[in-house]
């Protein structure tokens, strides 16, 4: 019962601070709605910790807990792929970037040479 | 200028350079005077050059950002060029802008106004899970605007000063968030917004982004988005 309390409140912390999160808008749409998705699917096991028994013997598992644990494991590895995979694209973005800033500065630096030419054979 | 008002046309396009010549050169046609900003969004065909030819002004995005993205570029340009109005016009020549002095005149007493299908004019028909999201998102957002609204996705509608000031610096750039989330938020701001009819045509080329398989997911989609505006603040 005590454990039930334990788990059931932090997934409905979790559940809080998310909310915060994406109505301050310091989420972003897609990062919200996949945590949302997972803490819709969390308290309810949080709270009925036996919830996936069943499933858990269909696939051999000891336990429905243990099914918890390997699926969190699993989710985890997942997320994490996805974020170096983020990153590997913001770093693209950011090398294009700054590709175009050294490129537009080539061409302001170009362009004030040819005029300070103009001027020094003007006068 | 359009009744005495300088009016920048911000045109987003994403590989559009079977059209965006025609609608560039139609608008310039229609509307003597105003000054036309493409925001090439990273296309990889000649949509900058098209454009650039027909004698628009063209910011060219270095990566796709999105329609939000490249909207946001345009208000801050216009901002910064001190425009009275902005509007926004498709590239794929759906909206007729022989409209847009209509939009104008209601900027005298709305700060946003939105050309919308299904207003009666026009024979625009959509079906399936993408009408009933369009029936939704209507319903909900003509309620938090207090004022009748049937096409909230439109992407022809006119901003004032006040209005460009704000989506200059805040502007979605997540799906949906450029039409829906910008109405919810602009209405909660106390903005007066208004529709006015207009006939939408077919697109003159290209390739819609939308398929039909996508309705659904759309659907789903347009519901969340809608919900977390509502909740955001
Ligand atoms: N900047 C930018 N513009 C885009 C992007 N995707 C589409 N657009 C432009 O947004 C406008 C509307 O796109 P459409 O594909 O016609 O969307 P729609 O009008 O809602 O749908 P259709 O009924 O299929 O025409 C066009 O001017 C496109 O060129 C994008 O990723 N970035
Ligand atoms: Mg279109």
């Amino acid at each position: 019962m005590k454990l039930t309390l334990v788990t059931g409140l932090t997934g409905l912390l979790l559940l809080g601070t998310i909310v915060e999160l994406l109505r301050r808008r310091q989420l972003r749409e897609k990062y919200g709605m996949l945590w949302l998705a997972v803490l819709i699917i969390v308290i309810p096991l949080s709270l009925f910790p036996r919830l996936l028994d069943n499933v858990a013997e269909l696939l051999g598992v000891a336990s429905g807990v243990s099914l918890v644990l390997f699926l969190g494991i699993v989710f985890l590895l997942l997320v994490c792929v996805h974020l170096s995979w983020e990153v590997s694209a913001l770093e693209e973005e950011t090398r294009t970037l700054a590709e175009d800033f050294a490129l537009l500065r080539a061409e302001i630096d170009a362009d004030r040479a040819a005029r300070d030419e103009l001027v020094s054979t003007d006068g | 200028m359009v009744n005495g008002k300088r009016t920048l046309i911000i045109i987003p396009a994403l590989n559009e350079s079977g059209s965006i010549a025609d609608v560039v050169g139609e608008v310039r046609g229609e509307l003597p005077g105003v000054d036309v900003l493409v925001v090439d969004d990273g296309s990889t065909d000649r949509t900058a050059a098209v454009a650039a030819a027909a004698g628009a002004l063209v910011a060219k995005l270095p990566y796709n950002l999105g329609v939000g993205g490249a909207m946001r570029l345009g208000y801050r340009y216009a901002r910064d060029h001190d425009y009275d109005v902005a509007i926004q016009i498709d590239a794929d020549g759906q909206h007729d802008p022989r409209y847009v002095p209509k939009l104008v005149d209601l900027l005298d007493d709305n700060d946003l106004v939105i050309g919308a299908r299904f207003a009666g004019e026009g024979d625009y028909n959509v079906r399936g899970p993408r009408r009933w999201a369009m029936v939704m998102l209507s319903a909900v957002l003509s309620r938090v605007a207090r004022t009748k609204l049937t096409d909230t996705t439109s992407g022809f509608r006119a901003a004032n000063r006040r209005v460009i000031e704000m989506f200059a610096g805040w502007y979605p750039a997540e799906y949906l968030g450029d039409t829906v989330e910008t109405l919810v938020h602009t209405a909660r701001r106390g903005y007066r917004i208004r529709q006015v009819p207009v006939a939408m045509r077919k697109r003159m080329a290209g390739t819609p982004s939308h398929s039909p398989a996508k309705a659904m997911v759309y659907l789903g989609r347009a519901f969340a988005v809608l919900t977390l505006a509502l909740i955001r603040r």
